[in-house]
């Protein structure tokens, strides 16, 4: 594992914070933790759409530690892994696991699923299924913020796979000519499918690239919610200022990539030192250290397994999307819908 | 006879490639070590070496470009593109390097290379990793398309791929890697460009290519119970593009209905629908119907991606309405 490298001088992670400020952001990383084990629970009980379901467990210190920096009126685009990060900005899991059960009381209706989740409400430009796909539209985004002055930030957040994109460089380097209200997020779980990331470049330190294109960059431990935090608060708040920055956060990926990859390409040493690195029962244990009732973390605990167990419910509950529903949303409300095909055939083949 | 699966036959068909000639390699993501995302090349990094099974950062344009130099610097790459909806990534390098360097250049060299990649529905796996794009590589001169709908196709096309002095774009079926079927790979191939009738009728011909097939023949299956004779034409390559086979099947029957997974519009069907009208016209007794999928992208909600490509059913029911 690559040991994270800072760029210039970082603030110590403030031990100081008092455990009232730090219960909420435990709180967000066990609801992420508890989401994606459910997620699992619908795939093992075939009620998914599709196996193509990528957990980040072992991310909630990212996902928790940006995600709490937004504002109404930023935006974001995620990548195929971006359960978390939409979750910490606020989604309602419900919604989130009938996207991903493919039912209509889903986000997009059944149309996106796990990968291609997105509302607009929320500031979520969308997640992506191309690994880089969605980093652009962030460029795009911080334009619009700063032509109108709004004060907003757009952030891109991507996995260590999407460095070795070209589409990143291009956009970092506009964002960074432009001056633009722009973050670059790169959770980087050490792994993309079965390619560790000293496998796929020889630059590991990620956010000296970054820095080459004049981006202000750090890179932090995810393991630490509350260093991420504090990270993403000078990122995000120097990006609003129009000093657009990049921001990788190291973590581990603790399952394999998707459902059915059970990762045969990683020791069992790697995954047992990896998962060691848990950014939900660190932040557990340091509360109790400072004197956090167990039974309040536990408490806590279970009315979260209570919200991811209603969310399954209610995926399993809702019903598909209605058939004819798939010509919806191809153009705009107001435009016909595409013909469908028997409708076609028909036709042609009509006969006096 | 030996039963195998059409992920099987790849692999064997990248195996004896790689242990025939020594200029062969294989460029992708995941191709190594992994085996592949749908396993095709699993094992050989064993016996061939990351020199030859090649492991890349997820850098598609580079993956193409890099088979695109080393073809034409002597010798025969099969780069993998996971999807082949990531080929709206590498579309640049597919399209104006790879289809175009042997023309531009008058005539000095060529790119043999081969893309391999998969595509179509099946996984729920959206409207980003569900498409079927031939269309795009078929309207772009200058490169082959192949799309196997058989174990035997499988194999003896990549073999027949990795012949070719121009570039190829060998297009596999997500949902046909299971596929398990008694071959005799031994049994020499029809030549490369030939399209296959694999069954015949007198009352009307079906022309598919890729998995549609099995759903052709299916519909052809259910129709002859039914007293209705329908030939199926199984493409294999759509460039070269065997027109003589269809001609004679259309010329035979009056009747033709051409199926594909993909959209209609300015899809694959098109061009074939087109042609048979131009050049049967005589013949024809009907219009030409295309069964294909919706003019919409694939959901990932089960029940609306199976509704947005032709099954069995369909190909059946328009093809009593037109042979009726
Ligand atoms: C353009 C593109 N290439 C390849 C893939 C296949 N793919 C999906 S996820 C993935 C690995 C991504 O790794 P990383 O960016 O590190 O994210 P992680 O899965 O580790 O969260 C690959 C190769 C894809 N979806 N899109």
């Amino acid at each position: 594992m690559t040991t994270p490298a800072k760029a210039g001088p970082a603030p110590a992670t403030p031990v100081t914070t008092p455990a009232p400020e730090r219960l909420p952001l435990y709180r967000e990383m066990r609801r992420v933790r508890t989401f994606e084990e459910r997620v699992g629970e619908l795939f093992v009980r075939g009620e998914s759409a599709g196996s193509m379901l990528h957990l980040s467990i072992g991310e909630e210190g990212a996902a928790v530690g940006v995600g709490t920096t937004m504002r109404d009126g930023d935006t974001f685009t995620t990548h195929h892994r971006g359960h978390g990060i939409f979750l910490a900005r606020g989604a309602d899991p419900r919604r989130m696991m009938a996207e991903i059960g493919g039912k209509e009381t889903g986000y997009c209706h059944g149309k996106g699923g796990s990968m291609h989740i997105a509302d607009m409400s929320l500031g979520h430009l969308g997640a992506n299924a191309i690994v880089g796909g969605g980093i652009p539209a962030v460029v795009g985004a911080g334009l619009v913020a700063r032509r109108r002055r709004s004060g907003a930030v757009s952030l891109a957040f991507f996995g260590d796979g999407a460095m070795q994109q070209g589409i990143l460089y291009e956009s970092m380097n506009m964002a960074a000519l432009w001056d633009l209200p722009v973050v670059f997020v790169c959770v980087n779980n050490q792994w993309g499918m079965g390619t560790r990331i000293d496998q796929a470049t020889k630059a590991t330190a990620l956010h000296e690239r970054a820095a080459a294109f004049g981006l202000r960059a750090e890179t932090v431990d995810g393991v630490d919610v509350l260093a991420v935090r504090a990270a993403a608060e000078r990122i995000v708040g120097a990006a609003r200022e129009g000093r657009p920055g990049f921001l990788a956060i190291d973590c581990y990926r603790f399952f394999g990539h998707a459902r059915k990859d059970k990762s045969p390409y990683r020791t069992e040493e790697e995954e047992a030192e990896g998962r060691r690195r848990d950014p939900v029962s660190r932040a557990r244990d340091e509360l109790l250290a400072e004197g956090v009732a167990e039974e309040e973390l536990d408490t806590l605990d279970r009315e979260v397994a209570t919200e991811m167990d209603a969310a399954i419910d209610y995926a399993i509950a809702s019903a598909e999307p209605q058939l004819d529903s798939m010509f919806r949303d191809v153009f705009a409300p107001d435009q016909p819908e595409p013909e469908p095909v028997r409708t076609r055939i028909d036709r042609v083949l009509a006969r006096d | 006879m030996p039963m195998l699966t059409y992920r099987e036959a790849l692999n064997r068909a990248h195996a004896e490639a790689l242990r025939a000639d020594d200029d062969v390699f294989v460029i992708g993501e995941e191709v190594g070590r992994y085996g592949g995302a749908y396993g095709v090349t699993k094992g050989l990094i064993e016996e061939f070496g990351p020199d030859r099974l090649i492991d890349t950062p997820i850098s598609e344009p580079a993956i193409v470009g890099t088979a695109v130099g080393a073809a034409m610097a002597g010798m025969r790459p099969i780069a993998e593109l996971m999807y082949v909806d990531f080929l709206g990534m590498a579309m640049d390098q597919l399209c104006n390097q790879a289809a175009k360097i042997r023309y531009m250049f008058g005539g000095q060299i060529g790119v043999p290379m081969v893309l391999r990649t998969q595509g179509g529905t099946g996984r729920s796996a959206g409207a980003q990793h569900s498409q079927s794009l031939e269309a795009y590589v078929m309207h772009t001169p200058g490169l082959r398309l192949c799309m196997p709908a058989t174990v035997y196709d499988a194999y003896h096309l990549l073999r027949q791929a990795l012949e070719q002095p121009d570039p190829v774009v060998f297009i596999e079926h997500k949902g046909l890697y299971a596929l398990r079927e008694e071959v005799d790979l031994d049994e020499p191939p029809p030549a490369w460009g030939e399209a296959v009738v694999r069954r015949e009728g007198r009352d009307g011909v079906l022309v598919a290519y890729s998995r549609v097939v099995h759903h052709a023949m299916a519909a052809a299956e259910t129709l002859a119970g039914q007293g209705i004779e329908v030939s199926v034409i199984d493409l294999r390559t759509l460039n070269p593009l065997d027109f003589a086979t269809v001609r004679r099947e259309v010329e035979k029957t009056g009747k033709a209905m051409v199926v594909s997974e993909g959209p209609m519009t300015a899809g694959v069907g098109a061009e074939l629908a087109a042609r048979i009208s131009e050049e049967c016209f005589d013949f024809l007794e009907d219009p030409v119907v295309r069964v294909t999928g919706e003019d919409i992208p694939i959901s990932v909600s089960v029940e609306l991606e199976k509704g947005s490509v032709p099954g069995a059913e369909l190909i059946e029911e328009t093809a009593r309405k037109l042979l009726a």
